[in-house]
């Protein structure tokens, strides 16, 4: 059960590497299919065609961090649904519905329960705070070098590691959908995202994202629809065709073995809904808004573009079992022409929404379909590798190593730099972790955001006592406890390093290391007695006045 | 303003990481803000609201995780003709979470934004 936990920890969020579960070996390279790869071609086309134009339109730091701070909310919130929204979200959750109905409804909700989190403490406050990375505003009134280390390196780490996630996904998923080698599937999706980022930095990213994120609703709307339409519109119709083909039957309808742990459920709970705030990738969409208002507005509309779609992915999980399950085509046949309704799937179960595309509205619909996964992944990693280049160039390089004094020429061309190395990093490991199971690197990468970014940032913002030792260390140690619990679980101690038995019980460490780094950064404020500490309590309260009213706010408009 | 307000301010000058600015004015005018009536107002209502509305998704959430773990027989309990409890429910965080950010920011439009406008006005911006 543990380890049913890991491999959705993985579909959710890196969709593709979903594969990486049991059946990572039963990925096999398709027969080319050349109309997904032509609308794959235009989207690409495109979007470089939007990121030309961002480029000739994006002259300053807040241009190239920020979009100039003139994204509207609508647009904001299409593309922070966007970065959410993975190939992982939609073929992962679709293909769990598909084996186990309820069950991928629970991943659902754990996914999208953080969204009302980051509202009610975080957005606003941000907004009026920061101005181009979430490290801008945890160093308001603490020490820049120390804070600024300690959320670059909280950056980075979720980064590297949603990143690996991403690019061995997008291998495999390319592998299956287009019918294209790994090396070349890495290569392309690495090369893309360094064009996007280090030409049309936050602009292209952002309209990437937003295309995406439409195509993506669009055509899970249109799939959903077409199964409903199928069933007369009514949902207990489908259900019930659903429980007649199913080999579980009944039991799709009800919770099966995902949830038998308590322990394990909530800390993924806690994992899940806290690390949504501490998403580096997402918090930097709050500066490219104008004010706190835009932030809000942005968040309610994404939260309902994200349900929406968790929503339809669950339709689509149904309309899998109750349109494929008992038509052979969509399956390797054994022996006899017999076959496994939940293993053997054609290109295995996380491919139920593509074969479900071909089965309701034929190929071209289908090579859409792919072409659509292709580019949520696409502007996924373009944003990830965003914000870590941030992290680089505008916390590392200009607070910490030049302390301030470099020029916003300099500070742009070291990003763009950074994007091209992380681009060439991530192409790096995307191939050495080829064979390797990713599975936790999801899981992984936002138990760290919650324990390390969400906590550093919420305490600076929300607690007068927050003193630098204290954030430094309780970043610290929530880091590294998440790094640790996680390398002492199931999924590395014994999956992946061959050890007998996990030294930590359960897969998402974030129950006890967010806490943990909570409790740290409490305690050594608390005890922290030095002069500077004694000048950031008394610098809360400006902080404090902007943070609530947003006087004196950065405009981020940089013309 | 503390040293964030300068970080990469505006697009012109570097980020000056050092001094903290001298503030015998900004100091009193944000001490001024502080304690104004609206502005503790607008706080005390504005940061209740939100905690008592992020409780509230705290208890759905988890109070939906428990009956997953603890009651798997009262969510396989049918409330259509094939439909369950749970899926109903599961259905009903979703929309739950949506539906509280609807409160919140309908609120925040109206009442907090009113208040801030207010203070604003009463600090002659």
């Amino acid at each position: 059960m543990i380890r049913r936990f890991l491999v959705l920890a993985v579909l959710l969020a890196a969709g593709p590497a979903l594969a990486a579960g049991p059946d990572l070996g039963a990925v096999q390279q398709q027969a080319t299919n050349w109309p997904a790869i032509g609308m794959f071609l235009f989207f690409v086309l495109f979007t470089l065609g939007i990121t030309y134009k961002a480029a000739m339109g994006s002259k300053s730091a807040a241009d190239f961090y920020a979009a100039g701070g003139g994204i509207s909310a609508g647009t904001n919130s299409l593309a922070i649904a966007g970065d959410y929204m993975s190939a992982a979200s939609f073929l992962g959750i679709s293909g769990l519905v598909y084996t186990s109905g309820f069950d991928g409804l629970i991943y659902s909700t754990g996914f999208l329960v953080g969204w009302p989190i980051v509202l009610f403490l975080i957005a606003e406050r941000l907004r009026n705070l920061g101005k181009f990375t979430f490290a801008d505003v945890a160093s308001f009134r603490l020490d820049q070098t120390a804070i600024r280390i300690i959320s670059a390196t909280g950056t980075l780490v979720v980064v590297a590691f949603y990143l690996i996630a991403q690019m061995v996904g997008a291998g495999k998923l390319i592998q299956l959908l287009f019918g294209l080698p790994y090396l070349y599937a890495v290569v392309l999706v690495g090369i893309l995202m360094i064009v996007y980022v280090a030409f049309g930095g936050m602009k292209a990213t952002t309209w990437v994202q937003v295309i995406k994120a439409c195509l993506l609703l669009g055509g899970a709307t249109f799939m959903a629809g077409a199964v409903l339409y199928r069933y007369g519109f009514n949902p207990e119709t489908l259900f019930a065709k659903a429980v007649e083909v199913h080999p579980k039957g009944d039991a799709i309808m009800a919770p099966g073995g995902l949830v038998s742990n308590p322990v394990e459920a909530i800390s993924l709970g806690v994992g899940l809904m806290f690390g949504t705030a501490g998403l580096p990738h997402i918090l930097m969409r709050f500066f490219t808004v104008s004010d706190a208002q835009a932030a809000r507005k942005s968040v309610f509309y994404a939260t309902g573009l994200i349900g929406y779609f968790y929503i339809l992915t669950f339709i689509i999980g149904f309309g899998g079992i109750a349109l494929l399950m008992s038509d052979p085509d969509y399956f390797k046949l054994g022996a006899g022409g017999t076959f496994d309704k939940l293993k053997d799937m054609v290109g295995g179960t996380n491919m139920v929404a593509v074969n479900l595309a071909n089965a309701v509205a034929g190929p071209y619909f289908l090579g859409f379909i792919s072409a659509v996964a292709f580019a949520t992944i696409l502007a996924v990693v373009a944003g990830l590798t965003l914000a870590g280049a941030s992290a680089v160039s505008h916390d590392l390089y200009a607070q910490v190593i030049a302390r301030g004094r470099t020029t916003e020429a300099a500070e742009v061309r070291l990003s763009k730099l950074s994007a091209v190395v992380i681009g060439i990093v991530a192409i790096a490991l995307g191939y050495i972790f080829e064979n390797q199971n990713v599975a936790f690197m999801v899981g992984l990468a936002f138990s760290v955001a919650a324990s390390c970014n969400f906590p550093v940032l919420a305490m600076s913002i929300l607690w007068r006592g927050t003193t630098t030792w204290g954030a430094l260390s309780g970043g610290l140690v929530g880091l590294v406890a998440a790094v640790v619990m996680v390398v002492l679980s199931k999924a590395v101690w014994v999956t992946t390093l061959g050890n007998a038995a996990p030294i930590f019980p359960y897969d998402n460490p974030a129950l006890f290391s967010m806490p943990l780094a909570f409790a740290t950064i409490w305690i050594v404020s608390l005890l922290d007695r030095s002069r500077r500490a004694a000048r950031e309590r008394a610098a809360f309260e400006a902080q404090y006045v902007r943070s609530e009213t947003g006087i004196g706010a950065s405009a981020a408009h940089a013309h | 303003m503390s040293r964030g307000t300068t970080v990469g301010a505006a697009g012109t000058q570097p980020a000056p990481a050092a001094p903290r600015p001298a503030r015998a004015d900004t100091g009193s005018a944000i001490g001024r803000i502080a304690h104004s009536p609206q502005f503790r107002q607008l706080v005390a209502e504005r940061t209740r609201f939100g905690w008592i509305l992020t409780g509230l998704m705290l208890v759905v959430y988890f109070g939906f995780i428990g009956l997953i773990a603890f009651d798997k027989a009262l969510l396989a309990v049918k409330v259509g003709s094939t439909s369950s409890l749970g899926l109903v429910l599961g259905v009903g965080v979703i929309l739950f979470a949506f539906i509280l950010t609807g409160i919140y920011v309908g609120r925040a439009n109206t009442r907090y934004d009113a208040l801030s406008a207010d203070l604003k006005r009463s600090l002659g911006q």
